[in-house]
């Protein structure tokens, strides 16, 4: 008890204690204010990157840069012949070899990619087929209600009702950042689902069923929202995600 | 236990967010599920030492490691400006022990925070998710510097090293470089120590 007394006798001021308290001021402060900050930081680091051709921007936390998700083991090797499926309820089933989908008309976006987690990068280039357009290709028939969206990792899969899928932003893409897409960021090909959060963005399409109801997805079978409009989903309170 | 479970959070944590980590692992939804579990458990070993009728020579450190003398920030404020720092009387920890101290525990409660908004989105604005993920991040960065610095500083003093595993100094250490605590237990306030 003596070494208590010895120690409160040498008193001093509670650093430590203000110490942490400060931290969890500002990470709170960081919480509610840090998108801006992160915001203003990303595009000084994309400035700096480009005038010195670094990969700054992706090095360094506020960068916006895509996070590269898998949920399978590793990125999944490109198949020697790529071939887009289109079946299920169609009444002309399709299988579009690259050169096939580039072939089509192509629609060009410039929109952001937003994650639910909270990460996003502004201003992506985006360009593919309308999904409305392959669909009016492959001629949905009338008990047609939903698409099932399979990837060739072999186990991710996503939906759309035939509705969303005819928005004009909702793209089969097979170029992004302004180039062919990369594999880690889902090449050859893969959906984006610019009204949705990001997961709705399949990546490594392989192929697309019709259906006749909506098939939650991966993570939609793990308590994400199956309607993930921007901003107006995810917030179905209790939802478990794991 | 806690120093285990950071080295989970940190090497989940970068198997989650490094890209060649991520192409090199994979299986997302595990590595989630191993990270906040990790997370959520990290402050029970600290809270359940400190609480329990075993954490009385916790308590006493932490009591040591919040209050600074005139004579700690001073020797901050010297090593800042590279003066030699070894006149100074300083207790069991040196200000830089206490920094780390109090930095580690601010550590663990903002990743925590954010890193439970991270996790049970669905209940904030997706600007304050934007806000925890880039302040997680950022912390999470800070904590690994400070802790490579950490373990190369124990690796480049064997001395306080040492000390750490058997709980043990000696006399000659402890006159230069802790003499207030010396002093202290030679005045027969002894908690856990032996000089």
């Amino acid at each position: 008890m003596k070494a208590v007394a010895d120690g409160e006798r040498r008193d001093g001021k509670p650093v430590g204690r203000r110490v942490v308290v400060a931290m969890l001021g500002a990470g709170a402060a960081g919480v509610v204010a840090g998108a801006p900050v992160a915001r203003g930081i990303g595009n000084v680091l994309h400035s700096l990157s480009a005038r010195t051709e670094s990969n700054l921007a992706g090095l360094v936390p506020g960068g916006d840069y895509f996070q590269l998700y898998t949920v399978t083991n590793g990125f999944p090797p490109e198949p020697a012949d790529y071939r887009l499926q289109v079946g299920g309820l169609v009444r002309r089933p399709l299988s579009l070899a690259l050169g096939d989908l580039e072939a089509l008309p192509s629609t060009a976006l410039v929109k952001p990619f937003q994650c639910v987690t909270g990460w996003r990068v502004p201003a992506v280039h985006w360009e593919g087929v309308a999904l409305g357009h392959l669909l009016d290709e492959a001629g949905a028939t009338k008990e047609a209600k939903a698409l099932l969206f399979r990837s060739f990792d072999g186990v991710y899969t996503e939906s759309l009702t035939l509705a969303q899928a005819r928005l004009s932003d909702v793209i089969v893409a097979y170029r992004m950042l302004g180039g062919p897409i990369t594999r880690e960021h889902g090449g050859p090909v893969r959906l984006y689902v610019a009204p949705m959060y990001g997961y709705k963005s399949i990546k490594w399409l392989k192929a697309i069923d019709v259906v006749d109801k909506v098939y939650p997805g991966y993570w939609e079978q793990r308590g994400y929202a199956v309607n993930a409009w921007v901003g107006r989903s995810n917030s179905d309170v209790g939802a478990p995600i794991s | 236990m806690t120093a285990a479970l950071f080295i989970v959070l940190i090497v989940t944590g970068a198997c989650l967010y490094v890209p060649q980590l991520v192409a090199l692992v994979g299986r997302r939804a595990l590595l989630v599920r191993i990270h906040v579990d990790a997370g959520l458990a990290l402050p029970v070993p600290l809270v359940a030492s400190f609480l329990g009728p075993w954490g009385k020579a916790l308590r006493a450190d932490v009591r040591r490691l919040n209050r600074w003398s005139a004579a700690e920030r001073r020797w901050l404020r010297m090593l800042l400006r590279r003066e030699p720092v070894s006149r100074l009387a300083l207790g069991k920890f040196n200000a830089g022990q206490k920094l780390m101290a109090a930095f580690t525990l601010g550590v663990m409660g903002v990743t925590l925070m954010t890193g439970c908004i991270m996790r049970w989105f669905y209940f904030w604005p997706l600007s304050w998710r934007t806000g925890a993920t880039f302040v997680h991040d950022l912390v999470a960065y800070i904590f690994v510097a400070a802790v490579i610095g950490h373990v190369l500083m124990a690796i480049t003093h064997p001395r306080a090293l040492r000390s750490m595993l058997t709980g043990r100094v000696s006399r000659e250490w402890a006159q230069r470089h802790a003499r207030s605590w010396l002093e202290e237990v030679e005045a027969g306030g002894g908690e856990s120590q032996q000089a």
